[in-house]
C-alpha cells in the first residue's frame, strides 16, 4: 500500500522548462531567467523555478518593503546600542514603537514615533503596490482577479489596525508596534482596554471564518488526495469522463452529509471563508473604541454574557468605600 | 537533510520555545472560582519547592520580654519611636533587628556610633528609626492589607541590610543615539514583568509620587467621549499586573475573572487586598522612603540618585502571603505600638519634617 501514501509528492515528472504564454504586450520588462529545477522544492510543489516577472510594480513594492524592513531593523538595532549579539538575543522583544498618545495626529519627531509612521507608510506602499502587481499579473494571464481581492481583505485588516482606526481615534499612538512579542502584548492590551474582544461579535465571526477556513482546507485537501489514486487531482480526466476520482469525491460527501460542493464551488466556499476572516475582523477592530468602548458590558447589555453564581464573599470596589485611600 | 538533523533542529526549536516563554508541564491546578469560568490557580511544583524552602526559614523567636519595669526612655536618650517600651523590650527589639537586618558579623555598631548609643551620626540609625516608624504605621494603619498578620523587619529584610527586592528609578535601556532606537520604555524584558515586552518600569508610574491611575478599562459599554486611557496606558497597567503576579507567584485568576478584569462582582476578595496593597506601597515609598533621600549616602542610591523603594515583591518574595502568612508580629508585639512619634520627628538632615499622612 505504501505507493498510495501521497501526502508528499512522490513522483516528479520532468519536461523541459516552460516559460509560460507570451506576454500580451511588450514593455521594458521581460521575464527574468530561463527557469531551472529543484528536486526538493519539487517534493512540495512544481519543481520548475522561474522565469519570474518583476515589473515596475514588483520592483517598487520590493523597494518600499525593503525600506520599511530596514527602518524597523535599524531602530531595533539602535535600541540595543548597535550590539549585534544583543540584537539577535533580544530580537523577539525588540520593536519600533508608535508615537505617544499625547502626540495625537501630529507628525512626531523621528525618534518619538516618526520612524514608526515612516515605516508604516513604506509598508503600506509596498502592500498596495504588490496588490496592484497581483491584479495586473492576473489580468495579463487573462485570469479573474480573485487572488488580488483576497489579498485586499488582508490589507484591509492591516490598514484598519495600523492607520484607519488610529486616525478615527485621533491618535497614532493607538497603532500597533512593529515587533514580535510587542505586537502580541499590544493585542492583549487592546482586548483588555476595550473590555475583552471575545465579546465583539465581529471578532466571533472572524474566528468562525478562521476555523472554518482551516476546516474547509482540511476537508478539501484530504478529499482530493484521497481520490488522486483515481486521477481525482487531474482536471482533464474530470472534464471528459464521469465516474472518475472527482465523481467519487462528490459522492463521498453526499453519502456522508447528504450535500456536497461541486468541483468549482468548493473553491468559492474556501475563498469566501478566507476573505471574510480578515474582512469582518477589520470591521470588529474598526468598531472598537470608536463605537463600542467595553465589549463585555456591551454583551451584558444585550443579554449575551451569562451571569455565574457567586462563589466568593461579596467583593466591592474599595475605591467606592467611604474614607478609602485613593 | 538527514532525519537526525531534522530531529535535532526540531528539538532545538522546542527547547527555545520552552526556555523562552513557558514552564514545562505538569503543573498543579486548583479550582478557584465557579466551575467553567477558568478561574484556576496554577502552581508549578518545581518552582514552589525552592520558594517554600526560602520562605519557611523563619528565625527562632527570642524569649518574650517582661512588661513593666523601667521605661526605656528613662535609661536611654534620644528615643523617638519606641517610647512605649521598657528596657527589656527595647533590648529585645534591638537584638532582633541585629539578627534580621545587620550583615553577619556585625552588631550594635553597624548602626550606632560607638559608645554613644544616642548619637544619630550613623545614617543607618536614622534609617532604622524611620523604618520602625513605618513598621508600626503599617501594623496599625494598614490592616486592610497586612491584616492581623502584620509585618516585622524580617518580612522584607530576611537577613539582608538592604532587602533583596527593591527598585530604583530606571534610567532606561542604553540607546545608541537620539536619532533612532527609542524603546519608549518597552521591550527590555525583566523578571519583574514576567519577561514580556511590556513597559519595563511600572513602579515609577504607579508606586511612587503622583501615581498614574491603574484603571484603564472603559466603565460603560459605549464611548462617553472622555476616555483618559489608551492602549499604551493599558500596557503600563498590564506591566504592573505582571509584576504583582510574579511577586505573589500567582496567575491572573487569583484575583480576576478574566472575562472582565474590571468587574468587582466577579473578582475574588484577594483583589481588594491587592488594591489596598498598591496604596500601602505608595504610602511607604512616598512618606517613609523618599524622605530619606538626603539621609542615604550616594552608594546606597540608584543610578538616578534616588533611594531604594519597595514594590509587592519586597515583602511577598514570590509567595501569595509573605512567609506563607506566618505572623512574626505576634511574637514581637513591640513592633505594633503607637505611631505617635511620627509627626514630631525630623529627617536626618534635621530640616525637613517627615510627613505622617496616610
Amino acid at each position: 500500500m505504501a505507493e498510495y501514501q501521497n501526502i508528499f509528492t512522490r513522483i516528479q515528472v520532468r519536461a523541459p522548462a516552460y516559460p509560460g504564454t507570451p506576454l500580451p504586450w511588450q514593455g521594458i520588462w521581460k521575464r527574468s531567467g530561463k527557469g531551472f529545477f529543484s528536486y526538493w522544492l519539487g517534493r512540495f510543489g512544481d519543481a520548475q523555478i522561474g522565469p519570474l516577472y518583476l515589473g515596475t510594480l514588483g520592483l517598487a513594492s520590493l523597494l518600499c518593503g525593503f525600506i520599511a524592513f530596514e527602518i524597523i531593523g535599524f531602530n531595533m538595532l539602535a535600541s540595543v546600542n548597535w550590539n549585534w549579539a544583543q540584537f539577535i538575543r533580544q530580537l523577539p522583544w525588540l520593536a519600533l514603537e508608535p508615537p505617544a498618545p499625547s502626540n495625537g495626529l501630529h507628525l512626531p519627531p523621528l525618534n518619538q514615533g516618526g520612524w514608526w509612521l515612516m515605516a508604516g507608510f513604506f509598508m503600506t506602499s509596498s502592500l498596495l503596490l504588490w496588490w496592484a502587481r497581483m491584479y495586473r499579473r492576473a489580468r495579463a494571464l487573462g485570469m479573474g482577479t480573485h487572488v488580488a481581492w483576497a489579498f485586499a481583505a488582508a490589507i484591509w485588516l492591516c490598514l484598519v489596525l495600523g492607520i484607519i482606526r488610529p486616525v478615527l481615534m485621533g491618535s497614532f499612538g493607538e497603532g500597533v508596534p512593529f515587533g514580535i512579542f510587542p505586537h502580541l502584548d499590544w493585542t492583549a492590551a487592546f482586548s483588555i482596554r476595550y473590555g475583552n474582544l471575545f465579546y465583539n461579535p465581529f471578532h466571533m465571526l472572524s474566528i468562525a471564518f478562521l476555523y472554518g477556513s482551516a476546516l474547509l482546507f482540511a476537508m478539501h485537501g484530504a478529499t482530493i488526495l484521497a481520490v488522486s489514486r483515481y486521477g481525482g487531482d487531474r482536471e482533464l480526466e474530470q472534464i471528459v469522463d464521469r465516474g472518475t476520482g472527482g465523481e467519487r469525491a462528490a459522492l463521498f460527501w453526499r453519502w456522508t452529509m447528504g450535500f456536497n460542493a461541486t468541483v468549482e464551488s468548493i473553491h468559492r466556499w474556501a475563498w469566501w471563508f478566507a476573505v471574510l476572516c480578515p474582512l469582518v475582523g477589520g470591521i470588529g477592530i474598526l468598531l472598537t473604541g470608536t463605537v463600542v468602548d467595553n465589549w463585555f458590558l456591551w454583551a451584558v447589555k444585550h443579554g449575551m454574557a451569562p451571569a455565574y453564581p457567586q462563589v466568593f464573599p461579596a467583593v466591592v470596589d474599595p475605591a467606592t468605600l467611604p474614607g478609602a485611600p485613593q | 537533510m538527514s532525519s537526525a538533523t531534522l530531529r535535532n533542529l526540531s528539538l532545538a526549536a522546542l527547547v527555545m520555545l520552552v526556555a523562552s516563554a513557558c514552564e514545562r508541564p505538569p503543573v498543579d491546578v486548583v479550582q478557584h472560582g465557579y466551575r467553567g469560568t477558568g478561574m484556576d490557580l496554577v502552581y508549578n511544583p518545581r518552582i514552589e519547592g525552592p520558594l517554600a524552602a526560602a520562605n519557611q526559614a523563619i528565625p527562632a523567636v527570642s524569649p518574650p520580654a517582661e512588661p513593666g519595669g523601667v521605661p526605656a526612655t528613662a535609661v536611654y536618650k534620644n528615643i523617638q519611636v519606641l517610647t512605649d517600651l521598657n528596657v527589656a523590650q527595647l533590648t529585645r527589639v534591638m537584638l532582633a533587628i541585629t539578627a534580621w537586618v545587620a550583615p553577619p558579623g556585625e552588631s550594635c555598631n553597624y548602626c550606632h556610633s560607638g559608645a554613644d548609643l544616642a548619637s544619630d551620626d550613623n545614617y543607618r540609625k536614622v534609617v532604622s528609626r524611620q523604618m520602625l516608624r513605618m513598621v508600626r504605621h503599617l501594623n496599625s494603619d494598614w490592616q486592610s492589607h497586612v491584616a492581623g498578620t502584620g509585618v516585622t523587619c524580617y518580612t522584607c529584610h530576611r537577613g539582608n541590610d538592604v532587602p533583596q527586592f527593591v527598585w530604583y528609578k530606571d534610567p532606561g535601556p542604553l540607546g545608541a543615539s537620539d536619532m533612532m532606537g527609542n524603546r519608549d520604555g518597552h521591550n527590555a524584558p525583566t523578571s519583574q514583568i514576567g519577561y514580556t515586552a511590556l513597559p519595563s518600569d511600572p513602579f515609577e508610574q504607579f508606586l511612587a509620587n503622583h501615581p498614574a491611575n491603574v484603571r484603564v478599562v472603559a466603565t460603560a459599554a459605549l464611548p462617553d467621549g472622555n476616555a483618559s486611557s489608551s492602549i499604551k496606558t493599558t500596557e503600563q497597567t498590564y506591566a504592573l499586573m505582571m509584576h504583582i503576579s510574579q511577586a505573589l507567584g500567582v496567575n491572573c485568576t487569583y484575583c480576576h475573572n478574566t472575562r472582565s478584569f474590571t468587574s468587582w462582582d466577579s473578582s475574588s476578595p484577594q483583589r481588594a487586598a491587592a488594591w489596598y496593597g498598591i496604596r500601602m506601597v505608595r504610602d511607604v515609598n512616598e512618606n517613609y522612603l523618599e524622605p530619606l533621600t538626603s539621609t542615604f549616602p550616594a552608594n546606597r542610591k540608584g543610578p538616578l540618585a534616588d533611594v531604594a523603594k519597595v514594590n509587592c515583591q519586597t515583602c511577598h518574595q514570590g509567595v501569595f502571603k509573605p512567609l506563607y502568612g506566618v505572623s512574626m508580629l505576634k511574637d514581637y508585639p513591640e513592633l505594633s505600638g503607637a505611631v505617635h512619634a511620627a509627626a514630631t520627628t525630623e529627617s536626618a538632615d534635621g530640616k525637613t519634617p517627615v510627613a505622617s499622612s496616610h
